[in-house]
């Protein structure tokens, strides 16, 4: 399971040199991959603008805020578990930071802080209730999604009058804070946000923390086997809290990158979100039961549908065939990592 | 030598329900103790007790000859008594050096799984007991049921085992994957551990057994050494003895 270059030191003669093709159809985001590759393809010939250096800009943006979440999703679901307030946490971080810098006037960074201490304590609040109650997080996520959104938009109309909160950019620390989590980059005279950035760094450090640590490799056996992983010594309890505030921490930041750029922040944001999340997740090849998936992969994920969503934009397109092509796309890839994984299995025999 | 498992009169109440009374057995190092009865005759709390799953009420359980009282299961694993369950051996989707290490993965100066190790370190613990596998990487649900069995009982003796109670490990196996589990079993009994082998098939329990231990609804029906008793007789004890003589009586009159 982990990408290593190194041939094993002892070499069985029973197995014979791995081909290349078998290796790689081991691998859990070979489906998201191909998948990502036509997409690409298709929309490089169909549309003139998606292969330039601003379209790529473009796309990559989008699947940039989308893939900081899918990959924090992934590594809850390879831990057999579900966040369905996922998506309007990232509304719920950015009107508590939006709130306190424009109303109580606290500094940006002060505001960001508390703001995400906010999240990382409805994460752990969220996976305390899975882990006590026994409930499905499905169901205890689906409560406090509906919560979320309530305070949402019941608090943001108590405090504003309005279900809007704007005026960030006169709150101290807009420009510093702004430049972490909003500013762009240049590459070929194109501006670039530096959330894409943040999103290949999110990907890179949940690969490796899934890949190549212990915590990695309890978070596989969680969700493949909790009560076998209990039974060896694995803290099982601690490790999911921990997953859903990793989840709770990347709607942080992405809520903050959400308010810095825009300046302003609508109560009802975020809403259907969380099962965009779990698609992307689910095309980057991770199983709904758990214990199975990859943090590359859900990045991937969310790399079609960035792709996908500025693509039919750029083909001229009722925004409305994305839906289709969602749907289609994720029974697809179902489809493709059912079989794969299969054929996966067997190669191993 | 002092025994490293010993239980006198030992006894489990549940409410009003008596699991278990008054059983006494020894668990010597290098030798295997099997526990034998048909389903509800007190064999699983017996281990419960044995793997501090549960808490005994009456009698005394010592561990290498200190009076003892498990509080958790961890406390059983501290003081070298590994067990493995028959449904809860491993996780399937994990590869095999993975699930090997789980609990105890090896890791770099740096903090990082050091996974090369790992695979080196389960291949050879593996094939120390005899077991030989192609690739330590595929997952171990691609392994039979008896493969599954025999990784969970190379960890536990890896990690430093003093005493494996086994928990029906040849129940839902085959004829010849049963005799693989036992082969291991034995393997396992020749390193110096204990072993304590649940089991209702006579004809797994004799062959690798020193000792047999008979329950039969909460209470020892009788222990004997392995010279004290042969396999008929274990057969015609563990089947009901008398009553199964009864039955057949009947069943002939119906043939007549």
């Amino acid at each position: 399971m982990t990408v290593t270059a190194t041939a094993p030191p002892a070499a069985d003669e029973r197995l014979g040199k791995p081909r290349a093709m078998d290796q790689l159809i081991k691998r859990p985001e070979i489906g998201a991959m191909l998948g990502a590759l036509l997409v690409f393809l298709f929309f490089s010939v169909v549309t003139e603008q998606f292969l330039s250096v601003g379209g790529a800009a473009t796309w990559l943006d989008d699947a940039s805020m989308l893939g900081i979440m899918a990959v924090a999703v992934a590594m809850l679901m390879i831990g057999g578990e579900f966040d369905l307030s996922a998506g309007v946490m990232t509304a719920s971080t950015a009107l508590v930071t939006a709130l306190l810098a424009t109303q109580l006037g606290l500094n940006v960074w002060l505001a960001l802080l508390v703001s995400l201490a906010f999240a990382l304590g409805v994460g752990a609040l969220n996976g305390w209730l899975v882990m006590r109650t026994g409930l499905p997080s499905f169901i205890v996520t689906l409560g406090s999604f509906l919560a979320l959104q309530g305070l949402n938009l019941g608090v943001t109309r108590l405090v504003t009058g309005s279900v809007q909160v704007s005026g960030m950019r006169e709150a101290a620390g807009y420009e510093s804070a702004g430049f972490l989590f909003a500013s762009t980059f240049q590459i070929g005279g194109t501006s670039f946000y530096v959330s894409i950035i943040w999103w290949v760094l999110f990907t890179v450090v949940a690969s490796t923390v899934l890949m190549r640590t212990r915590f990695g490799n309890w978070i596989f056996a969680i969700g493949g086997a909790a009560q076998s992983s209990r039974a060896v010594g694995v803290p099982v309890v601690r490790s999911k809290i921990l997953l859903f505030m990793t989840t709770a921490f990347a709607a942080w930041l992405v809520g903050s990158i959400n308010i810095l750029r825009y300046a302003s922040v609508q109560a009802n944001q975020g809403i259907g979100l969380e099962f965009q999340y779990i698609i992307a997740a689910v095309i980057g090849g991770c199983l709904l039961t758990g214990g199975f998936g990859s943090a590359v992969g859900a990045a991937i994920g969310a790399l079609i549908f960035g792709m996908a969503r500025q693509g039919i934009v750029y083909a001229g397109w009722n925004s409305d065939w994305f839906q289709l092509f969602l749907g289609v796309m994720l029974l697809a890839a179902v489809l493709v990592n059912n079989m794969l994984r299969r054929r996966a299995e067997r190669v191993r025999r | 030598m002092t025994s490293l498992i010993e239980t006198e009169n030992i006894g489990k109440t549940y409410g009003s329900v008596i699991a278990l009374s008054e059983v006494s057995t020894v668990v010597n190092a290098g030798e295997v103790t099997c526990v034998l009865g048909d389903n509800g005759a007190g064999k699983s709390t017996l281990i419960k007790i044995l793997a501090g799953v549960h808490q005994h009420d009456q009698g005394s359980f010592r561990v290498e000859g200190e009076e003892i009282k498990f509080s958790s299961p961890r406390e059983a694993l501290d003081h070298g008594i590994a067990t493995v369950y028959q449904d809860l051996a491993v996780v399937p989707l994990m590869s095999v050096w993975r699930n090997f290490f789980l609990g105890s993965e090896p890791t770099t100066r740096f903090g990082f799984l050091d996974s090369k190790k790992g695979k080196a370190v389960t291949k050879k613990a593996l094939s120390d007991m005899g077991i030989d596998l192609r690739d330590v990487e595929q997952p171990v649900g691609t392994l039979s049921g008896g493969e599954r069995q025999c990784v969970a009982i190379a960890r536990a003796v890896h990690f430093g085992a003093k005493v494996l109670i086994l928990d029906e490990p040849t129940a839902a196996l085959g004829v010849k994957q049963a005799g693989v589990v036992l082969k291991y079993v034995a393997q396992a009994r020749d390193r110096g551990l204990g072993v304590v082998l649940i089991t209702h098939n006579p004809h797994h329990a004799y062959p690798v057994g020193n000792r047999f231990l008979l329950l039969k609804r909460g209470r020892a029906l009788g222990s004997y050494e392995k010279s004290e008793i042969d396999i008929n007789e274990l057969t015609r004890q563990m089947a009901g003895g008398a009553e199964l003589e009864a039955l057949e009586h009947e069943l002939r009159g119906v043939e007549a």
